[in-house]
């Protein structure tokens, strides 16, 4: 009960603080509010990477070629070989016949093109799709299979995906650069406004230190102010992932340029975003105000 | 029974000063104590050692069987709500009613809001503003903004209350005004007063308990004594 007395009070006075400081208080809300936009879009592009990387990776098969004159020995050879494999997951295996039949079906330009060979000297091979259990690896895994007997040709996404994720990484660390470098400065324009604060109500701060104020009483409404700027600089950059995010949705159908990039469906996902933008914000707001405690009120 | 227990207490400010030496005293509860002596005596730094702004160099300063000297800076608020404290400026919040600033002492230790107004009220009454609550700082007079100030720091009942020139900005009529208020207070709620002055007159006509210091050390303590030229 006297706690919520006491935090009635010091909400009541960091509000007052936030309005008294107008332009000093604007600064830094619009010094969180540019951060946090930037910290929105890096979190959104980082969700989104992961997701479809991970699509991607679910796809990621080694197909493996057999030599035409391998025998149906050969084969097993090979399965029994891909069994010992640990990095192997799982595999699939097709017969060259399967394979024609399969592709006459789907197709009525194959159909035609290969109706004009023999049962027998089809130009297609024995194949082998294996799904790996470590993306990472699966170089490694496709160079051992190649050097197994009668496995001619050996293809997976040849680098594809690892470029791209070196790609994103590299975006994500200058990303992580730049927030972090405007999180410093959001944290030193908060830190001016409670020293602006603190310095403002030196007289009060006195008299509560000499009626015998607890420390926690003293500084609670400057950290609570701190995370009033928070909570105000995070505002525009929650409407903008909530609109901003479903509009792109919308407006891609779910897709970015092609049917390989999978966006995150909106909701709950900005839901989800909204609560971390809004907790750093406030986060980065109780940090800059416990900072400036520390050091101008030296408690 | 003494309220406060002083012992080989030296104080030396870090540049060097040594304002007190080696002082010993009791001060017996309920009791009202002026503490004379020139300018640099160690008036303040006396005062100061009892609310715990100034920690002694040397020795112990047992406030209500507790000695101040050794508690700890996020400790010292406790000892700070059984003790009021009273300035030659008043330091009242200018933007606060007369009421508010009393209030105020209450509410930063979460007293209750009907608590903080029965009390508020009757110290009020006590220093004889009770017509005056709605009243900023600045339409008062000097002996009625040092009056609020003493009703801040008796609201909460305190044991001990100490002044450090509490008359030094008034005139002698004021300077009377909350001497008499003063008095009350020491003989009606049984409060111990400790004030640093340097109002000989005042010193003279209340005959009390008087410390004399002379460049930080204690030359004089009389029961209900006067200030003496040449002592000090
Ligand atoms: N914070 C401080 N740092 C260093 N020296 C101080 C400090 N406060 C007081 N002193 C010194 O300690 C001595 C005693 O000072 P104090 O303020 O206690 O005297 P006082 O008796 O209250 O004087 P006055 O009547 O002028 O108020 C003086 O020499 C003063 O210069
Ligand atoms: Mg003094």
């Amino acid at each position: 009960m006297k706690l919520f007395r006491m935090l009635g009070r010091s909400i009541r006075d960091a509000f007052k603080s936030v309005i008294r400081n107008f332009s000093l208080s604007l600064a830094s809300i619009s010094c969180i509010t540019i951060t946090l936009i930037i910290v929105t879009v890096a979190i959104i592009a980082t969700f989104n990477v992961q997701n479809f990387t991970k699509e991607i990776e679910k796809d990621m098969t080694i197909v493996v070629f057999l030599d035409s004159d391998a025998t149906e020995e050969d084969v097993e050879n090979v399965k029994e070989s891909l069994d010992k494999i640990g990095n192997v997951d799982d595999y699939t295996y097709q017969t060259k016949l399967e394979i024609k039949e399969q592709m006459q079906a789907e197709s009525e330009v194959f159909n035609t093109v290969l109706s004009n060979f023999d049962e027998n000297e089809s130009p297609l091979k024995d194949t082998f799709q294996v799904k790996v259990k470590e993306i990472e690896k699966i170089k490694q895994t496709a160079e051992k299979i190649e050097k197994l007997d009668k496995v001619s040709i050996v293809r997976y996404g040849e680098g594809m995906v690892d470029k791209m994720i070196t790609a994103f990484d590299s975006i994500k660390k200058v990303t992580y650069g730049i927030v972090l470098a405007l999180i410093l400065v959001t944290i030193f324009l908060i830190v001016n406004t409670i020293k602006l604060t603190i310095s403002a109500r030196k007289k009060e701060i006195g008299i509560m230190r000499l009626v015998g104020a607890s420390n926690f009483t003293i500084k609670t409404p400057f950290i609570i102010e701190g995370m009033i700027l928070g909570a105000f600089g995070s505002i525009v950059p929650i409407i903008i992932t909530t609109y901003g995010y479903m509009a792109f949705y919308n407006h891609f159908n779910g897709y970015l340029f092609s049917e390989l990039i999978k966006l995150i469906k909106p909701e709950p996902f900005i839901y989800n975003v909204s609560l971390i933008v809004l907790g750093i914000g406030i986060l980065v707001g109780m940090i800059g105000s416990a900072g400036a405690v520390r050091r101008y009120l030296k408690i | 029974m003494d309220l406060i227990r002083i012992k080989n207490v030296e104080k030396k400010y870090k540049n060097g000063v040594t304002a007190i030496y080696d002082l010993n005293l009791a001060i017996e509860k309920g009791s009202f104590v002026f503490i004379i002596g020139g300018s640099g005596s160690g008036k303040s730094t006396l005062i100061k050692m009892l609310y715990r702004e100034e920690k002694p160099t040397r020795g112990q300063i047992i406030v209500g069987g507790r000695d101040v000297a050794k508690l700890r800076d996020r400790k010292v608020y406790l000892i700070r709500r059984k003790m009021g404290i009273v300035f030659q400026d008043y330091r009242l919040l200018p933007k606060l009613t007369v009421f508010e600033n009393v209030a105020f002492a209450l509410e930063c230790i979460g007293e209750k809001k009907d608590e903080v107004r029965r009390k508020v009220l009757k110290a009020l009454e006590d220093v004889g503003l009770k017509n005056k609550v709605h009243n900023y700082p600045d339409q008062l007079s000097g002996g009625e903004q040092q009056r609020v100030a003493i009703a801040r720091a008796i609201v909460n009942d305190p044991k001990l209350l100490l002044c450090d020139e509490p008359t030094g900005n008034l005139d002698p009529k004021m300077s009377m005004e909350v001497m008499k208020v003063l008095d009350d207070i020491n003989k009606q709620r049984g409060t111990t007063i400790i004030m640093a002055t340097h109002d000989e007159k005042i010193v003279n006509k209340m005959k009390k308990q008087v410390i004399a210091l002379k460049d930080g050390h204690l030359v004089n303590f009389k029961q209900k004594g006067t200030y003496n030229n040449e002592a000090i």
